[in-house]
């Protein structure tokens, strides 16, 4: 099956004619709906609360996050599809509406939201856009900004269709990278209903740890960055350039701007005179 | 754009994330709406510590707003007072802008917003 990922740039593929058929097609609503519904029960909010939706197209999984019965939610969207975003004006959602390219960043102030949402949009960021920006930078601007706009024990959860193993592993492993507690949980695997959610959560206080949340789940692979940040630091050398990339990478992540690592990032200094 | 997404969006443009006059953004020409919405008196007692309350005064100022208060209501204040609930819902949740620009005090980029979407997409090069 041909993937329009593969193709075309997501503002260029959701153009009037696809953006419609998330307004006219009942099929496409009730996977919408329910897998909105899946997502918001891994989140498990215990009140209303102020809920991120990534790639918030024409507002399907918005206005199911402001219905009573999902949550009286407040959120905001961010799309980088005029077309569906129109859809969603005319739907008329109570949602906020911007239109933004996650892989240029989330643009809030940190501990922002308490939660986010993603329903089928983040494997667009493994696909090129333009010559200046690389699959890999856009991943990494994307999960550090939704990391720094979630609040400490928030969580985030993406469903989202990678093309190949390849891809699901790019995705999980930069949000690992961005500071994340990581599992993946696969609904009905092997058949052709199945679908992947990415679980984030980050750290901070007990009980927000990925393992509970998805502890006992069938078909889950918990991906822990602590441990594995620890077990690194014990071998990168205080001052080396390893180490110091890893400190960056520690800045960003809390939201603080750092240089760009360079060929001479932790080189010795010669005196010049 | 509801003014209590706006007391949390920053400039995206790199060069300005270490600047402190890159938030808030600054309200131009604003046109506002003002929507009937549910009152959710949890979810607003749970943002209310994530509020920015100068920049939110700023944001009103900048608007033409009553004054608000000097500092913000206290929990305790929000659970027992209907009236300071409802006028916090109003601002934040049911004032909008429909049109208008939102200005960086940093680097001047200007955001359009249009039937109340902001435009945050960025030329490359400001990434
Ligand atoms: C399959 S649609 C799903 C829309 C909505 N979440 C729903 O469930 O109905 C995928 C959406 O992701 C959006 N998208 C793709 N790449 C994006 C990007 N880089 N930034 C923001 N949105 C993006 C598309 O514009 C599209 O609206």
């Amino acid at each position: 099956m041909s993937r329009p990922e593969d193709d075309l740039a997501a503002d260029i593929h959701y153009d009037d004619v696809e953006a419609r058929k998330y307004t006219t097609s009942s099929r496409i609503q009730n996977i919408q709906a329910s897998m909105t519904h899946r997502a918001l029960e891994l989140l498990d909010l215990s009140h209303p609360s102020f809920i991120l939706d990534i790639g918030c197209g024409s507002g399907l999984s918005g206005e199911i996050l402001s219905s009573e019965e999902g949550g009286s939610h407040v959120w905001v969207g961010m799309d980088v599809s005029p077309s569906m975003l129109d859809i969603a004006l005319q739907r008329d959602v109570e949602g906020d509406l911007m239109l933004a390219d996650i892989g240029q960043g989330v643009p809030f102030r940190a501990g922002t939201f308490d939660a986010a949402i993603s329903i089928s949009a983040i494997q667009w960021l493994c696909s090129a856009v333009d010559s200046e920006s690389s699959p890999a930078g856009r991943l990494t601007r994307f999960f550090n900004g939704l990391y720094a706009s979630l609040k400490r024990g928030g969580r985030a959860v993406c469903q989202f269709y990678p093309k190949n193993d390849q891809q699901k592993k790019m995705i999980t492993e930069a949000a690992v990278k961005a500071g994340f507690g990581a599992g993946l949980l696969e609904d009905d695997p092997d058949t052709k209903n199945h679908k992947l959610y990415l679980v984030l959560t980050v750290g901070g206080t007990q009980g927000s740890d990925i393992t509970n949340v998805v502890d006992g789940m069938d078909g889950v692979d918990v991906m822990d960055a602590r441990k594995k940040i620890k077990a690194e630091n014990g071998t990168v050398k205080k001052g080396s350039k390893a180490w110091i990339v890893k400190k960056k990478e520690q800045m960003e992540r809390k939201g603080k701007v750092v240089k760009s690592t360079s060929k001479y990032t932790g080189r010795k200094r010669k005196h010049l005179f | 754009m509801k003014i209590l997404s706006l007391n949390f969006l920053t400039c995206a443009v790199k060069a300005c994330k270490t600047s402190p006059n890159s938030y808030p953004l600054h309200p131009k020409d604003a046109e506002l709406v003002q929507d009937e919405l549910g009152l959710k008196p949890e979810m607003i007692i749970s943002v209310l510590p994530r509020i920015d309350w100068e920049a939110l005064k700023s944001t009103c100022s900048e608007l033409g707003f009553p004054a608000l208060p000097e500092a913000a209501p206290t929990k305790e204040e929000l659970e027992n007072d209907e009236k300071i609930l409802k006028d916090l819902h109003h601002l934040l949740l049911e004032t909008s802008i429909s049109e208008g620009k939102l200005v960086c005090g940093n680097c001047g980029h200007e955001y359009a917003i249009k039937e109340g979407i902001a435009n945050f997409l960025l030329p490359g090069h400001l990434v």
